[in-house]
């Protein structure tokens, strides 16, 4: 209940930040961290709650840029663009997980590592032009939509994952998690819980990559299936708190702006803080921030 | 005529897929866990390789006798430091915390290079780099070819060891069932301490190997990550020969595809016959357990 209420306070907070400052520094630091909740909440839906692992989370990403991208420049209305580009994503991940799923262990994993290479070579090829907006649209660019944009999607992918865990459904993907034999034994079927949850998950990630493709002024198309995008999610869901609705939101808040404000002193330096502190969360504190934050209040109340 | 020469060419760079996914194999078949730094740890005996020819001018092939020990160290650094806390748990946990914990050195490795040694891209070029050797028409580059016959010797060697010595029967046997192992007194953990090193150093040594033939450059880690994990996929696990003939077979597809497709496919070739047999045949083509 606080939760819910921490979240609205703060989701009004955002909403009503363009009204007080015109900073487009401000509004693009927004941006930034709206969707690294929303690729970070898709991440965390697949591989927290349902415990598959992808490594290749960009693949999803960058083919809703690029969909989206493509119609929305060639003159399709945006709406029609971001369903079109969540909707290829999502074949391309049915196409990977369909098979790997039926498989154990680490298949899904390095099917979607090899899918994002090789997505990234082949756009790379094929589209080796920056892309940029027309010049018609160029002149009316302005941050404040897209600014509310990726601020919905964010709120969007929060609420999914929220209503999730509390459903039937979520439950069962924790089931198969935790795991897949006794949920199986169960009547909990494994495959389809993780395939619905991969569905939702790329379809999430695939509106990110819209936006982003409708943020952007600028950018090579490859760009888009960089592994930094995968980084990102993986880093941000886990030291949020991987398997928490608000965990990705913490990680993504502590990530982007701690990136900013490390970038402006040491460059690329965040990224090995990061990657340190990725890898104490894995091994120590498998719950992250949201944990580390439950257990310092534990030991305060304790005491008093 | 063209693709019997870029076949050639497939076969040399196809030895050295083989030296690098032994060791992914090896750490993969015996401890159960899939470490996806395999590539970072490779591109750092690559680096490794590179600056003591560039500082004080070691023969490569010679160099190779300080960088394997080292990189073997460095193993058994990341075992203690990391490794030995995810092969506690059981199997599947495993996999996942190794694949994270891959991830997750992925990035540290990469970043660390860059800043250290930029980002540029080097190669060892000692004198007789440009030596070749002539077969008919066809030519083949003497050090890729001395490369390739290194690979197999190590393989070999490493066959040896696996087959013969005590500690190597150790390996085998906790590879097969390890908790059988255990109940006959073989120290596991140790076992895979000494797995895990071994693998590293086949990553360092196959690293040292590509600075000379080809080029390095921080953001290698990633491409040799996927090409020695097609060629595990390729050839499936538990055979060192067959990692290398499944890393000559990737060359020679790759090969086929610059003749055919041109140069810029070269990668996706690879990766799309990894994700078809992914799909159709996870037990690999040659092996006989997934």
């Amino acid at each position: 209940m606080k939760l819910l209420l921490g979240g609205i306070l703060l989701a009004a907070g955002f909403a009503g930040f363009p009204l007080v400052t015109a900073r487009n520094d401000l509004l693009n630091l927004g941006i930034q961290i709206f969707l690294a909740v929303a690729l970070a909440q898709s991440w965390n839906l697949l591989g927290g709650y349902a415990g598959q692992i992808t490594l290749g989370h960009a693949a999803f990403f960058g083919l809703g840029a690029l969909v989206t991208r493509t119609l929305w420049v060639g003159g399709a209305p945006l709406s029609v663009a971001l369903a079109a580009g969540a909707l290829v994503a999502t074949a391309f991940g049915v196409l990977i997980g369909g098979p790997a799923f039926r498989l154990r262990g680490a298949y899904f994993a390095i099917g979607t590592l090899g899918l994002a290479e090789i997505l990234r070579i082949t756009v790379g090829n094929l589209m080796p032009e920056i892309s940029t907006i027309p010049v018609t649209a160029l002149a009316s660019y302005d941050l404040v939509p897209r600014y509310y944009l990726t601020l919905a999607l964010a709120m969007f992918s929060v609420a999914v994952v929220a209503v999730l865990v509390r459903s039937r459904v979520g439950l069962g993907m924790q089931a198969v998690r935790e795991d897949e034999a006794a949920a199986e034994a169960s009547g909990v079927g494994a495959f389809r819980h993780k395939l619905l949850a991969l569905v939702l998950s790329t379809a999430l990630a695939g509106l990110a990559g819209g936006a982003f493709a409708y943020y952007h002024v600028s950018y090579y198309p490859q760009h888009a299936f960089s592994p930094a995008w995968t980084f990102d999610a993986v880093l941000i869901a886990f030291i949020g708190g991987v398997g928490t609705v608000h965990g990705p939101v913490l990680g993504a808040l502590f990530y982007v702006i701690a990136k900013e404000v490390l970038a402006v002193q040491l460059v690329e330096v965040h990224l090995l803080i990061f990657g340190v502190l990725f890898l104490l969360v894995v091994l120590l504190l498998p719950g992250g921030l949201v944990e580390a934050w439950s257990r310092a209040r534990r030991l305060i109340t304790r005491n008093s | 005529m063209i693709l019997t020469q870029q076949l050639i060419l497939g076969v040399l760079v196809g030895g050295l897929y083989g030296l690098a996914a032994a060791g992914l194999s090896l750490t993969f078949g015996v401890l159960r866990v899939l470490n996806v730094a395999h590539g970072e740890l490779l591109m750092l005996g690559g680096y490794g390789t590179f600056w003591l020819f560039a500082l004080w001018q070691i023969d490569p092939f010679l160099s190779l006798l300080g960088v394997g020990p080292a990189l073997f160290v460095l193993g058994l650094v990341l075992y203690w430091m990391l490794f030995q806390f995810v092969v506690k748990a059981h199997e599947e946990a495993r996999i996942k915390n190794s694949l994270l914990i891959g991830f997750g050195l992925t990035l540290v490795f990469h970043t660390l290079a860059i800043r250290l040694w930029t980002a540029d891209e080097r190669a060892v070029t000692t004198d007789y780099a440009g030596a070749v050797v002539k077969i008919g028409v066809f030519t083949v580059p003497l050090v890729r070819l001395s490369s390739l016959v290194l690979a197999f010797a190590i393989l070999t060697a490493l066959h040896l060891f696996l087959a013969k010595a005590r500690w190597g029967r150790a390996i085998r046997a906790t590879a097969e069932d390890w908790e059988a192992a255990a109940l006959m007194g073989i120290p596991v953990g140790r076992t895979y301490l000494l797995a895990f090193a071994l693998g590293t150093a086949l990553a360092g040594i196959a690293g040292g190997l590509v600075s000379v033939s080809y080029s390095i450059s921080p953001s290698i880690g990633i491409e040799w990550t996927l090409k020695a994990l097609i060629v595990v996929v390729l050839a499936g696990l538990g055979s060192l020969f067959g990692s290398f003939a499944g890393g000559i077979l990737l060359g020679l597809a790759e090969a086929t595809s610059v003749v055919f497709l041109g140069g810029p496919y070269r990668e996706v070739v690879g990766l799309v016959l990894f994700l078809i047999v992914l799909l159709v045949r996870p037990q690999g083509l040659f092996g006989d357990r997934g």
